[in-house]
């Protein structure tokens, strides 16, 4: 069957890791010229069949036809000779480079650069025009924002002839203006006939984006959907296999007394870059505060300092009553004696050790307790228990305390590191992304314990990068720009397009800036 | 299509693997002996019989084995911490230097029972303190500890020269050690102990601190996976920025494993000074420290697979110097070769073989589903 008006025809693929079946006779098509959206929970297969269509990995059976064209991808250079290009979630730029060497890397034409330096630059400028896709190619990558990262990768994909264009969560680490503009870069792309794959956990955007779209479930295609005829409820079903609530059916807060202040805080890296810049705020027993900004503009350390993993250079922190200042020598152990649970930003990297037994994992920053220890050595038994009853309370799967960290789900994962740092109930709750990479059937869950920290008393400081959480989940919102808070707008208020805005710092000067309360 | 990977069993992780990996290196060996012009198999079989054929060769290699279990826990704790202690070589020096020192200013006064433990905690301390500079430069000043710990070795060559030329060397004497201890400064050699209990075995060099090796064994098992300082090791070892947040200071836990790791390395002087040469003298480290890192490597950091480890390179150690002995042909160079193809393939190589067993074990894994469908 050679149709060359479809582009990817995949038949029968298959793939498992060990017992792990993360594609199961998976079939599928793409008519050229479209944009074909592709969702799923975390662990359904998504990726893993994108890295089979891009020569990671490759499969155990199945066949892949290319523009009707039976195709043998071993490698990604065989991809990328089939017209396949890859747009990953996390860049694959050197930061160093230009962002003209970067497009050029792996493609120069010959020895010497010079040639191939000036017949990209017109081949490129050509693109950028057609496409909409401006990049300064003469600017060093890593000073360039992230929109425009993506933009480098997308070119670098045309640059070697692309006609079919795969990204993976694309629209992870841009404001909601900056995926507009990408939205409409891909709409482009389409109109003059490129075929777009879109790997997204952000229904919306299949809505707004796509001409058709399959969701996968356990390593299968359960649907293959034209956009026009289905919405996200049924989208949101079908991923998980079940109705799922979307509305978290959250009382109004009911702030008590303050329980987080921080006065005046400013912080300056060993580079000399000030990444916080006298910030005052209070977070009050029973409430949730969320901190929108685009990554990057001083959240990470700002967690990182009220959870005493960094000091501040100046400034103040009041925790529950004990004050904390520049030359105090506090540590993370240190501050979670006083009662604060801390849910880091990146879960793999800090949240626990992917090579520790998962038993160890529940213990990470606890380790020191006396549960845990008798004079000299530690208590196997206490420790057991202790992650078996995390396991129980934020239902861990599978309920293995010996099974190391880095085999769980990242959504089992994250719900033991949640159930670890609420376990103690702890009077401040620092969050950072708390559902990042997590599938929506665990998102519902993890948005429910956090609302009853706040319903039992307990201040809820929350980071996300996700608009839609931090509006559902936060009582009120600061916004933060460049290491400022530029501004605070009450979640009920609160939509994306104000917030990206905000973030963007281009907000009109109506909204209210209060800066501490 | 290709075959679905399985991982590997655990027996076959720690016990076929290093097997496999020794084979292999042997069989190279033997390719290489056999074009020396002798036999390989001859020589194969004089190996193992100098090293395990009789009670003395048995002495012999455990003897040899002590020093490797001593400088392999130096080097493998380090190891957990994500920490590479090449200097073993020099803390063993300077804590045969500490043993010594000890022993030569209070043998005349103090019995036998008071002065081990105080010799023990002198070479630990002496060792310590030779880990301390090159921990304090990596913890606090970002001094990579891989080139300090090298440099500390050389110091430590040449500060002992001088102080054996200088300052131990017995007046009148042209050699450069120390005068020999008093009889009770001298740890038991193993077959005077089984004298005492009426069993005559060949006299070997081979004494209490092999028992001590063992016992600190144990003791490392228990610090490195049963306390929350282990726990606290362990994590900065696998992931330093978790470690971080979990609130556990890397540098102290650089220092506290350095002293410990040095502390280890410094007990082979328990072995060489006071058991053994009864004085001190130049180069009895002999480059224990450095096989130290080859026997972690083998033993996978581990305190059972580090004594077996220590066991196999005591056997290359006694079996080579018999070869050498035998087959005239055979010199002391190319005993060493042997141990160098060992290290290859147990160390750098030690997961060749690994993707071709995977594969093996996947084929019978689905051939045993087969049978059992059928």
């Amino acid at each position: 069957m050679a149709d060359s008006s479809i582009a990817i025809n995949l038949r029968g693929i298959s793939k498992s890791f060990g017992a792990v079946q993360a594609n199961k006779n998976v079939n599928f098509s793409v008519p050229k010229g479209t944009i074909h959206g592709i969702v799923g929970e975390n662990g359904a297969g998504k990726s893993t069949l994108m890295s089979i269509l891009y020569g990671f990995y490759e499969a155990d059976s199945g066949e892949i036809y290319i523009d009707g064209k039976e195709t043998q991808i071993h490698n990604s250079t065989d991809a990328i000779n089939a017209g396949i290009g890859m747009v990953h979630q996390h860049f694959m730029l050197v930061d160093n480079f230009t962002a003209l060497e970067n497009i050029m890397l792996g493609a120069e034409s010959g020895m010497v650069l010079a040639k191939s330096i000036s017949h990209a630059e017109i081949e490129l400028e050509k693109l950028e025009s057609e496409f909409g896709l401006w990049v300064d190619l003469h600017a060093q990558t890593e000073a360039l924002p992230v929109g425009q990262q993506q933009r480098i990768e997308i070119l670098k994909a045309l640059y070697r002839g692309a006609k079919i264009l795969i990204l993976d969560e694309p629209t992870g680490v841009l404001t909601p203006q900056e995926a507009d503009q990408l939205f409409s870069i891909l709409r482009s792309l389409k109109n003059r006939g490129t075929t777009v794959i879109i790997i997204t956990h952000k229904l919306r955007e299949i809505i707004d984006l796509t001409d058709n779209v399959s969701v996968m479930r356990q390593g299968e295609i359960v649907a293959n959907l034209k956009t026009l005829d289905t919405n996200q409820e049924e989208l949101a079903e079908l991923m998980v296999g079940r109705k799922i609530r979307m509305d978290l059916n959250k009382k109004p807060s009911d702030p008590k007394e303050v329980l987080l202040t921080v006065k005046d805080l400013s912080f300056t890296d060993n580079q000399d870059i000030q990444r916080l810049d006298s910030i005052s705020f209070n977070v009050h027993a029973g409430e949730i505060v969320g901190i929108a900004g685009i990554s990057g503009n001083g959240q990470s350390e700002l967690l990182e300092i009220l959870s005493g993993m960094r000091h501040c250079t100046e400034g103040q922190i009041i925790i529950n009553n004990k004050e904390i200042s520049p030359t105090d020598e506090t540590d993370a152990q240190k501050v979670r004696q006083y009662s604060v649970g801390h849910v880091p930003e990146d879960r793999l990297k800090r949240g626990l050790i992917s090579a520790f037994m998962t038993n160890e994992s529940s213990i990470l920053g606890y380790h020191k307790h006396s549960k845990f220890n008798n004079i000299i050595l530690t208590n196997p038994s206490a420790i057991k228990k202790h992650c078996l009853h995390l396991m129980e309370s934020f239902d861990v799967r599978p309920k293995d305390p010996s099974l190391k960290s880095a085999n769980f789900s990242g959504g089992n994962q994250q719900k033991l590191i949640l159930a670890r740092e609420m376990d103690p109930k702890p009077k401040v709750l620092l969050v950072g992304q708390p559902t990042r990479g997590v599938d929506i059937g665990a998102i519902e869950f993890i948005h429910k314990h956090i609302i009853d920290m706040r319903d039992n008393g307990s201040a809820v400081l929350l980071v996300s990068g996700e608009l839609d959480e931090l509006i559902s989940l936060a009582d009120r919102i600061l916004v933060m720009f460049e290491g400022k808070i530029v501004g605070e707008i009450e979640a009920s208020i609160a939509d994306e397009k104000t917030l990206g805005l905000m973030m963007a710092n281009a907000h009109t000067q109506e909204s209210t800036i209060e800066q501490a309360i | 299509m290709s075959q679905a990977k399985k991982p590997l069993p655990l027996w076959a992780d720690i016990i076929l693997i290093p097997i496999i990996n020794i084979l292999m290196a042997l069989t190279v060996a033997g390719i290489i002996i056999y074009l020396i012009g002798e036999n390989p198999f001859e020589a194969m079989k004089i190996m193992i019989y100098g090293a395990f054929g009789y009670d003395e060769a048995i002495g012999y290699t455990l003897y040899y084995a002590t020093n490797f279990i001593f400088t392999g826990l130096a080097v493998a704790i380090a190891f957990h911490a994500a920490l590479f202690n090449i200097g073993g070589e020099g803390q063993a020096y300077i804590g045969g230097l500490g043993v010594a020192i000890l022993l030569l200013a209070l043998d005349q006064y103090l019995p036998f029972w008071v002065l081990l433990p105080l010799a023990i905690l002198a070479s630990m301390i002496f060792g310590a303190l030779w880990a301390a500079i090159p921990a304090y430069l990596q913890a606090y000043r970002g001094s990579h500890i891989v080139i300090t710990t090298i440099m500390f070795n050389f110091i430590a060559a040449n500060l002992m020269v001088y102080l054996l030329v200088n300052v131990f060397i017995v007046p009148g004497s042209m050699i450069p050690e120390s005068r020999t201890f008093a009889d009770n400064a001298w740890l038991p050699f193993m077959h005077e102990m089984f004298g005492w209990v009426g069993i005559n075995i060949s006299s070997s060099p081979l004494n209490l601190s092999f028992a001590i090796a063992i016992i600190v064994s144990i003791l490392i098992w228990i610090f490195i996976w049963h306390t929350r300082w282990g726990y606290a090791i362990r994590a900065v070892g696998f992931s330093e920025s978790a470690a971080h947040y979990a609130g556990i200071s890397n540098k102290k836990i650089i220092m506290m494993t350095m002293l410990i790791s040095g502390a280890l390395a410094g007990m082979t002087g328990i072995n060489e000074i006071m058991g053994v040469q009864h004085k001190l003298l130049l180069d009895f480290v002999a480059g224990y420290g450095f096989t130290g890192i080859a026997v972690a490597l083998m033993g996978r950091n581990h305190p059972v697979g580090i004594i077996l480890a220590s066991i196999l390179f005591g056997a290359l150690y006694q079996g080579g110097a018999e070869l050498t002995f035998d087959m005239p042909n055979i010199s002391r160079e190319m005993v060493t070769a042997i141990q160098g193809l060992i290290i290859l393939f147990s160390g750098a190589l030690a997961y060749m073989s690994r993707p071709w067993l995977e594969k093996l074990f996947g084929l019978f894994g689905s051939i045993n589903k087969k049978i059992e469908v059928g």
